[in-house]
């Protein structure tokens, strides 16, 4: 396949932007909204998958430059954390609390432990999806 | 929402699908992959653009701006365009022959190489 096709490569760049803005919108709005962390997570390995398509891998390796396998171990870990973190209340596995605090720009705003178990999910599915696609992309 | 602002929306979204079945006929009708994509990668994309300021403004008459449209619409306006680009490029360099009528062919003589045969070559034979 011919590589370095320039119209291709600068409207990625372009684009790559949009698409993570939007995924991260539709990982916060998951709460109220479709959405959520597995949508989000797999728009962001689009947004990758679309700039290992305008330019190759080793490219992207140095852009974003960690293994993507850590992901997987660091969503895991987020939500293993949430989930057992009820315990050390005294409430049953698993149970979410939420509040509303005072952020200075946002103003009142509800925050809940469901959104880091969300976050979890968001890694585990990035690190999945772009370690199957690079997994692939480099066997010759 | 009463007045002038439903028949805009009525005039954006027939607009719309006006220009998409005109996509369609052109992709039914049009003799090769590079005429096809024309129609398809420019008629589709104004209709379906023209059908999301329809919705937009549906919903924006009702007191629901939905900003997310506004981003499609950007977002389709961007890459519709160079999708065409990219599946014109690939029948190019694969070697997927013009029309038998069409007459220029300039990129071949810069790129001059491929398993492309100008329409002179095969005596207006589509392969």
């Amino acid at each position: 396949m011919r590589s370095g096709d320039l119209i291709l490569q600068t409207m990625s760049k372009v684009v790559f932007f949009i698409i993570i803005l939007f995924s991260i919108h539709l990982f916060f709005e998951g709460h109220y909204r479709p959405g959520g962390g597995f949508v989000g997570g797999l728009m962001t390995s689009g947004a990758i998958i679309l700039l290992l398509l305008a330019y190759d891998i080793k490219t992207v390796k140095k852009i974003i430059p960690f293994d993507f396998k850590w992901l997987i171990a660091v969503g895991l870990f987020i939500s293993v954390v949430t989930a057992g973190g009820s315990l050390l209340f005294n409430v049953p596995f698993f149970t979410h609390v939420h509040d509303y605090f005072n952020i200075p720009l946002l103003g009142k705003t509800s925050l809940h432990t469901a959104a880091l178990f969300d976050l979890g999910v968001f890694f585990v599915v990035v690190g999945v999806t772009l370690t199957i696609i690079q997994t692939i992309g480099e066997s010759e | 929402m009463t007045g002038i602002l439903e028949f805009v929306v009525l005039a954006f979204i027939l607009i719309g699908a006006f220009f998409s079945l005109v996509a369609a006929i052109g992709v039914v009708r049009l003799p090769d992959v590079y005429t096809r994509n024309h129609a398809a990668s420019k008629s589709a994309t104004l209709g379906v653009m023209f059908i999301l300021i329809g919705t937009f403004l549906y919903f924006a008459a009702e007191g629901h701006t939905n900003t997310r449209l506004i981003l499609a619409i950007v977002f389709i306006f961007l890459t519709s365009p160079v999708g065409g680009h990219l599946i014109n490029r690939a029948a190019y360099y694969t070697g997927v022959n013009m029309w038998d009528q069409s007459v220029r062919d300039d990129l071949r003589e810069k790129v001059g190489y491929g398993k492309r045969k100008s329409p002179e070559d095969t005596g207006g034979k589509i392969s």
